[in-house]
């Protein structure tokens, strides 16, 4: 649905989004990652063709966003940074007008408004104007009216950004439901959404596209992936080090914690022998009194940090 | 006639906007009274001898150049500024519609609004023909060409609304574009520039003014050339507003 080929856009001298390709199909939910001022705002404003790019392309629905701006922009629905709404009119008033601007008449129109509202829960707030809506309000309004004409394609800014937790999980949750016909992309700072929503996470950095896969993917990058975590009591730091030593598989052990009656410790396994490693500890460690032991998964957060800030993440390791 | 669908939403949009604020009121007031004060006061309406002729055209329209030299930018400046400022220019401009159809149907909105203004002045319009019997054709062709000097002024305005998200700016630099329009036709300053310039030079100058094509409609001709001209005046002012906005979205 979403095709993007060598993407740049230059402000000035300054590029903000450098080559980038990739493309999302019916079915998949991209997760947009990247640390402030990556790029991603300005990759999905060329892909609404709300700024035009400085070279390459981007089509959506076999339609160049540029060239055939009217037919891609009817497929896709878009929620900008900050979700911008009309502040005079009300809830009601502004989902109308853009159903109206989207070709809906009548029936169809109601019935749209309808719809968002209750997949939105702007039910309380639908007659107020919106310049005096709470923020987490504003948001959802300006989302609502994204998915009003039920698009092919969601281009969500930080759609999360500004709800309370009950609606963050909402949100999610219908993202990736509707994830399940439609392609959509959606940026997002909180890294547990790439879980709850994405099927597909790409991380940009300076323009740059750093890291593209599945949240299972991104996370074995981490180099905790694979590594087993082990409580015991009773048996001294030492003696830990030194029988974990013993084992093959094992590439180094960090004491995590060390108190009077327990110690926690940190197993990384050599490269490829992932799975494997908390079998060979648990006989390892016949005869002491094992409180917890558990493989690690790799964390999308500590991922994030040693793509986008390599050289932060490696001292904090030491 | 799609197009004319997404006008007309926009168009109705834009005008809900003013009538949600309290800008729209004031405006009018703001309107009506000038158009009173002047008419009837400064104008000289009820001198001895004018009654009996009991003519709108001087004491009335000749007013209307000044008025809306702040009113119209006035009524203008929030177009493209607001929507840039609050950020809605994204939401507006990845629609499925062209820039040309949200420009005409802003433009309409405020121009649709300057004409109700206009209209409301009625009740001037009663009280001549009241007091005498004054030729209601050339007042209808002077109401004609005062909304179109009014349009021409709006889409000036339009100009130095895309340009910045600043209202206040907005408004300054139109009414400084406004006024060239005026001057350039200005019996005082056209004496000054017959002083030096050589008269193709003039004739140019004055064809851009407000006033001298102004002047036909209130004389009740309506000529095909000054309407031209400021149909002119919207159209390239309307066409630079777009590619205002395109440079802008460029970065
Ligand atoms: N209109 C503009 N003119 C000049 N520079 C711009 C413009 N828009 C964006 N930039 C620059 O482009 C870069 C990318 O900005 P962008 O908004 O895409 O970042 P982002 O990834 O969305 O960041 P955030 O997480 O903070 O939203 C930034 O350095 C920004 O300063
Ligand atoms: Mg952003």
């Amino acid at each position: 649905m979403i095709k993007v080929q060598e993407l740049s856009k230059l402000f000035g001298t300054k590029r903000a989004v450098d080559e980038i390709s990739f493309s999302v199909e019916r079915g998949e939910v991209l997760g947009f990652l990247g640390p402030n001022g990556a790029g991603k705002s300005t990759t999905m404003r060329m892909i609404t063709g709300f700024i035009p790019p400085s070279s390459g392309t981007v089509t959506v629905g076999g339609f160049d966003v540029v060239e055939q701006a009217i037919a891609a922009r009817r497929l896709i629905g878009y929620l900008p940074e900050n979700a911008p709404a009309y502040t005079d009119m009300t809830v009601y008033g502004f989902l109308n007008f853009t159903a109206e601007i989207r070709g809906l008449r009548g029936d169809a129109k109601k019935k749209a408004v309808h719809r968002v509202v209750g997949t939105c829960f702007l039910e309380p707030v639908l007659h107020q104007s919106i310049e005096t809506l709470s923020k987490g309000y504003r948001h959802r309004t300006c989302f609502a009216q994204s998915i009003i004409h039920d698009p092919d394609v969601l281009i969500l800014d930080e759609p999360t950004d500004g709800l309370d937790p009950n609606q963050k999980h909402e949100i999610r949750q219908l993202i990736r439901r509707m994830g399940e016909k439609k392609a959509i992309i959606f940026s997002t700072h909180i890294l547990e959404e790439v879980d709850a929503a994405c099927t597909r996470a790409i991380i940009i950095d300076r323009g740059k596209i750093v890291a593209n896969g599945t949240p299972h993917q991104l996370r074995s990058k981490s180099e905790w992936a694979g590594a087993v975590t082990l409580r015991v009591t009773g048996i001294s730091a030492a003696a830990i080090n030194e029988r974990m030593a013993q084992l093959s598989a094992v590439k180094r052990t960090a004491i995590l914690r060390e108190d009077a009656t327990s110690v926690t410790a940190r197993v990384f396994p050599k490269p490829n022998v992932n799975g494997v490693l908390a079998g060979s500890i648990a006989d390892a460690a016949q005869g002491w009194r094992i409180e917890e032991l558990h493989t690690e998964e790799g964390r999308l957060d500590e991922v994030f940090r040693s793509i986008t800030m390599p050289d932060t993440a490696t001292e904090e390791k030491k | 006639m799609n197009s004319w669908s997404h006008i007309k939403a926009i168009t109705k949009r834009e005008l809900g906007a003013y009538f949600s604020s309290p800008l729209a009121y004031v405006f009018i007031v703001i309107f009506l009274l000038l158009c009173g004060f002047f008419t009837f006061m400064v104008g000289g309406f009820f001198e001895p001898g004018r009654i009996p002729q009991a003519s709108l055209v001087h004491p009335f329209f000749d007013w209307h150049p000044w008025f809306y030299l702040f009113l119209v930018p006035a009524v203008g400046m929030r177009l493209w500024a607001e929507e840039r400022r609050v950020g809605t220019i994204e939401l507006l401009l990845t629609m499925p519609i062209t820039p040309w159809e949200a420009i005409v149907g802003k433009f309409l909105a405020s121009w649709l609004f300057l004409a109700l203004a206009l209209v409301l002045t009625f009740p001037v319009v009663l009280t001549v023909n009241y007091l005498g019997s004054p030729d209601n054709g050339v007042i209808l062709t002077a109401y004609v060409g005062s909304w179109l000097m009014a349009g021409a002024y709006l889409a000036l305005s339009c100009i130095t609304s895309a340009m910045t998200r600043n209202q206040v700016v907005s408004f300054i630099i139109s009414v400084v574009l406004c006024l060239f329009f005026i001057l350039a036709g200005f019996p005082p300053v056209i004496r000054l520039l017959e002083g030096w310039a050589a008269p193709w030079l003039i004739s140019i100058v004055t064809s851009f003014s407000v006033i001298t094509h102004f002047d036909g409609f209130q004389r009740g001709v309506l000529d095909s050339r000054d309407v031209i001209f400021f149909l002119s005046v919207i159209v390239f002012s309307l066409f630079t507003t777009s590619v205002i906005l395109r440079t802008h979205r460029a970065g």
